[in-house]
């Protein structure tokens, strides 16, 4: 485990994000994993079409797989953590199966469970998450490191064919919290009325 | 066998199932075959059974209802995922066969296979255990619509009586 390393890269969470979603499509569909991920989406920008998780750690990715699933003709777009990557590295080879053009995954990187006190996650040693998702069977994996690589990377992330895999080797920082609103049973039904309507059962 | 999976069929068809999440098991071989091959559902094999609560939450927020199958030992699995459908009130249907509770030849089924409707309902999540094999697709209904128009999240336990039990031999 390298404890330091990560206090050095040259990327920034918060203007990673922002620069993924000033470019964003309007009918593109976020899911962001728990913890900073969550913040660094909000500080974009709170929007309807975002689903920011504050739990289910682990699960980012599959829920993103079945947002994927039952629409098709959307990008979707799952920014999670390392950590919470880890938790559910299964995840990727259900998604490899389903094989899903529209889904691509991108991991901010900073090597550290950000929520708890910074600790070291299993990537500030040898595990490679992108590795990871090539073995799985993703055909589009990249692992980015600085800006000019982020930004020629940008339209493939946007409008790409997937499944495709990002991790992003970003700054170990502890920012500002910038919180969505916060109740599951809203945040699902503003998602739902800004996708289907006004009757958000149906 | 064949009977009672046909029913359980019938009724994710009528309630325009979609997306049907698994972790495999024997009890389940027929269901899971029969929705394969159905056009209008999409198949989802999983490494483990969280992964299907985040899944059909997804599948949900899209529009999509969805299913999940599994064994018991499966829903040990689950515990925390289920914060998930319960914080934000997600719709979520699951079809268990139970193991551990009905001559049961593995012990190690057993710990989880006595608690599994225990930890359901710990998570307040609604439960019906059938162990008579003609109340099933009744049961499976009756599940499916609280689940979908409620939102609820219901789970049919289909006990070892019906599936029969597993030796070393089959």
């Amino acid at each position: 485990m390298d404890l330091d390393r990560s206090n050095h890269y040259s990327l920034r969470r918060r203007e990673v994000v922002k620069m993924l979603l000033d470019q964003r499509d309007s009918g593109m569909l976020i899911v962001a994993g728990l913890g900073a991920p969550t913040w660094d989406v909000t500080a974009a920008g709170d929007e309807p079409l975002n689903f920011p998780l504050w739990g289910a750690m682990g699960g980012a990715v599959s829920l993103g797989l079945g947002l994927a699933i039952a629409q098709p003709t959307r990008r979707i777009l799952v920014i999670t953590g390392d950590g919470e990557m880890l938790m559910g590295l299964g995840s990727l080879a259900t998604v490899s199966i389903q094989s899903p053009s529209n889904l691509a995954i991108f991991v901010l990187d900073n090597e550290r469970y950000g929520e708890t006190g910074m600790q070291a996650t299993h990537t500030a040693g040898n595990v490679d998450l992108a590795a990871v998702a090539r073995a799985t069977g993703f055909s589009e994996c990249h692992n980015i490191a600085d800006k000019k690589r982020l930004r020629s990377l940008l339209p493939q992330i946007q409008n790409g064919e997937g499944p495709l895999f990002f991790n992003v080797k970003v700054r170990a920082e502890i920012l500002p919290l910038v919180l969505p609103p916060k109740d599951g049973a809203f945040l699902k039904d503003r998602f739902r009325v800004a996708l289907f309507g006004s009757d958000p059962v149906r | 066998m064949t009977l009672w999976t046909n029913d359980i069929f019938q009724v994710l068809v009528n309630h325009q199932v979609r997306q049907v999440a698994y972790v495999p098991d024997a009890g389940h071989t027929h269901l899971i075959n029969r929705c394969g091959q159905y056009g209008e559902m999409v198949s989802v094999p999983l490494t483990t059974e969280e992964e299907g609560i985040a899944l059909l939450a997804g599948a949900w927020l899209g529009g999509d209802r969805g299913v999940l199958l599994m064994q018991s030992s499966g829903v040990g699995n689950c515990l925390n995922m289920f914060s998930l459908t319960r914080t934000c009130r997600m719709p979520l249907l699951m079809l268990v066969t139970m193991r551990g509770e009905w001559g049961e030849f593995n012990p190690w089924q057993v710990p989880m296979g006595q608690n599994t409707e225990k930890l359901l309902k710990a998570a307040d999540i609604l439960t019906f255990h059938v162990d008579e094999s003609n109340r099933l697709g009744e049961t499976t209904e009756a599940a499916a619509r609280m689940v979908f128009e409620g939102p609820a999240a219901a789970a049919v336990l289909i006990s070892q009586r019906i599936l029969g039990t597993k030796t070393f031999m089959e």
